[in-house]
């Protein structure tokens, strides 16, 4: 299988992928945002039609059907709305029919800034987290919303973990 | 009885001191009158390979017979099969990589195939596909491309051969079965 991990290479998540026979593409998404939007404010950049051309010209550019499932991790909710809309179609573009994504949102509304991480399979139970700092987000998500922007896959499940956080699972 | 002192003076003289310019200058042997590189970064590298520094570019194919520093930019395709190449702190390499093993300090755009390992540092960058049998990512590293693991084939035993019908009479066939039976049974042990 092949699995697209949108957290940045680790060692642990690369060791745990590719020890099952799988082949593993890592990048780093929110690297890739902040390289091509930081210059300024984040999200009114995220409108520029000239840095959204960039952005969109290095990220997930496969062709269709390139993976078996998709950790995109934390990183849709640094997404203004367009920009959001784009990606989630070339997600859906680049994954198998019957393939999984799984994403977290988080789900406390009441703060400015949401923690953000480097995610790390330790083992078939455990994710390590490391903190990479708080940045705003652009939108939260309700079930509802979440529905919507999954609307083209086949199904989408959700789970709500005690840490705020709205675990994902997205059927293409 | 015995004279300590000299002992002590001889023990104490450092048996690798490196020898004054006066003495080499004395003894006429040339000397280097480059500037001392102390200040420079250190990294890994191991006596006996081939070093490319820092203000050097090459624009082209590269082939090697031994392990290869690369610290300046390197732009084509680098091929070591059988050996190790280290891209340094200042190093960028914009090519195709061939080796044994690949150490990365340095950056990388290009896609890079070992038989052994790559090993990408702290603050590191690999832009690229990587073929490998075993690979390190240490914190800090930047790398975007995709990581297939090629696993060494185990050998698998030899099924014993097939007793090949006689031809003649004279070939001795017991002979023949231990043979057979002693190549595979050996294998199996394995």
């Amino acid at each position: 299988m092949s699995i697209l991990d949108l957290a940045g290479a680790s060692q642990s998540t690369v060791s745990f992928v590719t020890n099952y026979g799988h082949r593993l593409y890592s990048d780093d998404f929110v690297h890739q945002l902040d390289a091509c939007f930081s210059d300024g404010n984040f999200y009114d950049n995220q409108t520029n039609p000239r840095k959204v051309e960039q952005f969109l010209a290095g990220a997930l550019t496969f062709e269709e059907g390139s993976f078996d499932g998709a950790l995109v991790w934390d990183t849709l909710q640094f997404l203004s709305a367009p920009l959001l809309q784009i990606v989630v179609e070339r997600l859906h573009r680049i994954l198998r029919p019957g393939s999984c994504l799984l994403a977290f949102f988080h789900s406390e509304e009441k703060i400015d800034t949401i923690p953000t991480y480097s995610y790390r399979i330790s083992d078939h139970r455990n994710i390590m987290l490391v903190e990479r700092g708080r940045r705003r987000p652009a939108q939260f998500f309700n079930n509802r919303s979440l529905e919507k922007l999954f609307q083209e896959f086949q199904s989408v499940k959700f789970f709500l973990t005690r840490d705020h956080l709205r675990e994902v699972i997205v059927r293409r | 009885m015995w004279n300590r002192r000299k002992d002590e003076e001889f023990a104490l003289k450092p048996a690798s001191a490196p020898p004054t310019s006066s003495a080499l200058a004395k003894e006429g042997i040339p000397m280097s009158t480059l500037p001392g590189r102390t200040n420079e970064p250190h990294f890994d590298n191991p006596r006996g390979s081939a070093v490319l520094g820092k203000s050097v570019i090459v624009k082209g194919q590269i082939f090697s017979r031994e392990d290869l520093t690369i610290d300046g930019e390197v732009e084509g395709t680098v091929e070591l099969q059988e050996h190790r190449l280290t891209v340094g702190p200042n190093g960028k390499v914009i090519a195709g990589i061939k080796a044994r093993e690949v150490v990365v300090l340095g950056t990388i755009h290009g896609n890079v195939e070992t038989t052994d390992k790559i090993d990408i540092r702290k603050d590191a960058k690999l832009l690229g596909d990587i073929r490998t049998a075993r690979v390190v990512i240490e914190d800090g590293a930047y790398f975007k491309g995709n990581i297939d693991i090629v696993r060494a084939e185990v050998a698998k035993p030899q099924p014993a051969p097939k007793p090949q019908p006689v031809a003649s009479a004279t070939a001795p066939a017991a002979g023949t079965h231990n043979i057979a039976a002693a190549a595979g049974g050996g294998d199996l042990k394995r």
